[in-house]
């Protein structure tokens, strides 16, 4: 009789037990990361194991795939005697990618070089002490007189640079369905002058029964919203928007906000099920005319044989020409990587003219090197070329340049709560207001 | 003492190695996490220990109750939680009161229903994930573009993207995947119930209304009270399932495993743990009083 009682209690301990084990497998382990502090200071000099190179990007599908293979294609013959570990995640902007490296740099377990958007969206990284100071590397290199200075000031961080970056994207581009356009009568050569003569060439489009504007998953949509933002503030008022010099709770902002609510109104129903590639497929197909996308989105074309200007059209969003709203995907040394040489090898790669030259080839992007020759890419990044040495750079939000990610997690979720419906742009403007705060501070 | 060592030493001896594990790695983290939930370690530098982090308490608690956005995510699994349970507990009391019938192909039919539970949240809700397509009119797909051809348009609705009932969505493919495990629960409570019981209801002239009302259902109820509390608890830890669907940035179908993924995504561990314990509460407060039921009426039955 005894006896059974005690069974009885700790079955009931067993299963109280097997109920708390999901709240612990996602929390335990959270303090540990401080022990790579101290350790692997040496990697920046540039000894250790070549023998292999374990790289994480979010380019696993597609176009991107394609440039990642194009740059290995150079890595091997520059470095032959290091192996490329290819440890791609899919998902795109990284959505899937970033959770994987953030869960293995906490374990102490570094990729030998990891994917990350230059600027802002370093800062976390940094903060935690997980990655190294290759400023050194960029001597070596001699990488210091070959980046823009524009282009170096966003990667120096209280005077240290952390990454090096590959390549440079533009955000701010329209794609284009010519023949969706022409349809409804509206000349597709002759980009609108402002973003209220391109919303009225929107309302054209929507009282033809058409989708004006595909759009896809949350930083899609926080794409169109910086982009938006940045035809109404200018480029100041919208680098203001980081320093804290613009008020997020101001007048312009509010009607900015009231001019993406209408975008999105006009746009597909499901697009928060969407990444960028099916939501800009819609305009490949002619379901919808326009599509806001990263200049990624060429090689989207280009695999499908597409080319401009017979079966697409692109210029920057209305209201934002000679602006050039900046991304650019780089690549870091973290703390305690089990192979620095082999990181050094493929930082090295990255940054050389040949594997800048092939990989942007086939990406769409430009590189971030000014000494290869415009003549040597397809017309859309001889375009994007010329504008980046001539127009006025801005950092984007969706991609990680202007704010660290806190911010840009916040704010993507006040863009689908409000996309949803269940916020109108009053509420999504304060949600902004206290999403941006960490940036004051 | 020696001999009441030699009774029940080697007994504890075969169990330790599970103990010991299960106190460190099962109360020893939520040890941990309680305690992570009561600091103020919200960034990154403070998550690998390059800034202080201090205790305050319940303070993380409160702060998160209070904001509108958690409330949500509570009231999402709420309404989740009870759609869900009904669902299965009346869909799956159906199906076997029917199979309980002597009937042609019931093994079919079995297999047939007991089939979802086989298919992982993540691999159907890829293909829900399509066929709750939010798209209507011209572009529909999906469940959309299959009420449209049965010319049943006002059915259309933008299912999980709704910012109020989207969740509803979501418990679709819940239910769809557990009914049939519901079923099998009540089939074997069905089949439980001697021949003999039955037999004699009928001699003492109850209708079948009656038998099932005074004979049967009585027998069916710790069925029922397990399957409320196996789904109950499964539902206040969906994740996998409204992540395939949806994403994490989705209002509609926030829950707080969600929230708590979350904060941890972005170094916020004070907070996700804080959720995490929250979680572990709820669960709690389903799962215990079951078990006190259980170990009462048990030792009442000796």
């Amino acid at each position: 009789m005894k006896r059974r009682t005690t069974t009885r209690r700790s079955s009931l301990l067993v299963a109280l037990v097997a109920t708390g084990s999901l709240v612990l497998s996602a929390c335990g382990g959270g303090g540990d990361g401080g022990s790579t502090d101290g350790e692997g200071g040496t990697a920046a000099a540039g000894g250790g194991d070549a023998s292999e190179v374990q790289v994480m990007t979010w380019w696993a599908q597609g176009s991107e795939k394609a440039g990642l293979e194009a740059l290995v294609e150079v890595f091997n013959e520059q470095h032959p005697d290091t192996e490329f570990v290819n440890a791609a995640l899919a998902g795109g902007a990284g959505s899937q990618a970033k959770q994987k490296l953030q869960a293995d740099l906490q374990a102490g377990n570094p990729p030998d070089s990891f994917q990350a958007h230059a600027g802002a969206e370093l800062q976390d990284y940094i903060d935690a002490g997980q990655i190294e100071d290759v400023s050194a590397l960029y001597d070596e290199f001699g990488l210091t007189d070959v980046f823009p200075d524009t282009l170096m000031e966003r990667l120096t961080n209280d005077g240290k640079i952390y990454s090096i970056p590959s390549n440079i994207h533009r955000s701010n581009v329209v794609w284009v369905n010519p023949a969706v356009l022409e349809e409804v009568g509206i000349d597709p050569s002759t980009p609108p002058a402002d973003l209220d003569a391109w919303m009225a060439d929107m309302q054209k489009v929507a009282d033809a029964g058409k989708t004006p504007v595909s759009l896809g998953m949350d930083w899609t949509q926080t794409q169109l919203l910086e982009n938006v933002l940045l035809a109404e503030l200018g480029a100041e008022g919208y680098n203001g928007l980081w320093n804290g010099d613009t008020d997020w709770a101001g007048g312009e902002v509010n009607s900015a906000l009231t001019k993406f609510g209408k975008i999105v109104e006009w746009s597909n129903e499901d697009r928060d099920g969407l990444d960028w590639e099916p939501a800009l497929q819609k305009v490949m197909a002619g379901d919808a005319a326009y599509n806001v996308m990263g200049d990624w989105a060429v090689a989207a074309y280009d695999a499908q044989e597409m080319t401009a200007p017979d079966d697409y059209a692109y210029w920057p969003v209305p209201g934002t020409d000679g602006v050039f709203n900046f991304l650019a995907d780089s690549f870091t040394m973290p703390v305690g990587a089990a192979h620095p040489g082999g990181t050094k090898a493929w930082l090295d790669t990255i940054s050389s003219a040949e594997g800048q030259l092939a990989f942007n080839k086939v990406k769409g992007s430009i590189p971030a090197r000014t000494d290869i020759e415009a003549s040597e890419f397809p017309a859309y990044q001889q375009s994007a070329m010329e504008d980046f040495s001539s127009d006025t750079i801005v950092s984007s939000l969706a991609h990680g340049a202007a704010a660290p990610v806190a911010v840009l997690t916040a704010v993507n979720q006040a863009v689908v709560k409000f996309s949803q419906g269940a916020s109108d742009v009053d509420t999504l403007q304060s949600e902004l207001v206290s999403a941006t705060e960490p940036l004051a501070g | 003492m020696s001999t009441k060592l030699k009774s029940w030493g080697p007994g504890l001896l075969l169990i330790s190695p599970s103990l010991v594990l299960m106190a460190v790695f099962v109360y020893g983290f939520i040890g941990i996490s309680f305690q992570q939930s009561m600091t103020d370690s919200h960034t990154a530098g403070q998550a690998t220990g390059r800034a202080p982090v201090s205790f305050v308490g319940l303070a993380n608690y409160w702060a998160l109750l209070q904001t509108p956005a958690f409330q949500h995510s509570l009231r999402n699994l709420l309404v989740f939680t009870v759609v869900f349970l009904l669902g299965t507990l009346v869909i799956g009391f159906c199906w076997a009161w029917v199979m309980d019938r002597p009937i042609r192909g019931e093994g079919i039919f079995r297999s047939v229903y007991l089939f979802p539970m086989a298919v992982s949240f993540v691999a159907s809700g890829v293909v829900w994930k399509w066929l709750l397509n939010a798209n209507q009119g011209e572009s529909a797909s999906g469940l959309n573009r299959l009420f449209q051809m049965l010319g049943l348009d006002f059915l259309q609705n933008s299912w999980w993207a709704d910012a109020t009932w989207g969740i509803l969505a979501i418990a679709l493919p819940a239910i769809w995947q557990l009914s049939g495990y519901v079923m099998a629960l009540f089939l074997a409570g069905f089949r439980g119930i001697p021949e003999e019981l039955r037999e004699a209801a009928r001699v003492d002239g109850a209708t079948e209304m009656q038998l099932y009302r005074h004979v049967i259902f009585p027998q069916l109820s710790p069925v029922a009270l397990s399957a409320l509390v196996i789904i109950g608890h499964m539902s206040l830890k969906s994740f996998d399932l409204i992540m395939s669907i949806a994403n994490q940035s989705s209002y509609s179908t926030k829950v707080p495993a969600i929230d708590m993924y979350n904060y941890a995504t972005v170094y916020d561990y004070a907070n996700s743990a804080a959720v995490g314990i929250i979680l572990l509460v709820l669960v709690a407060l389903a799962v215990v009083p079951y078990l006190w039921y259980d170990a009462r009426t048990r030792k009442e039955g000796r």
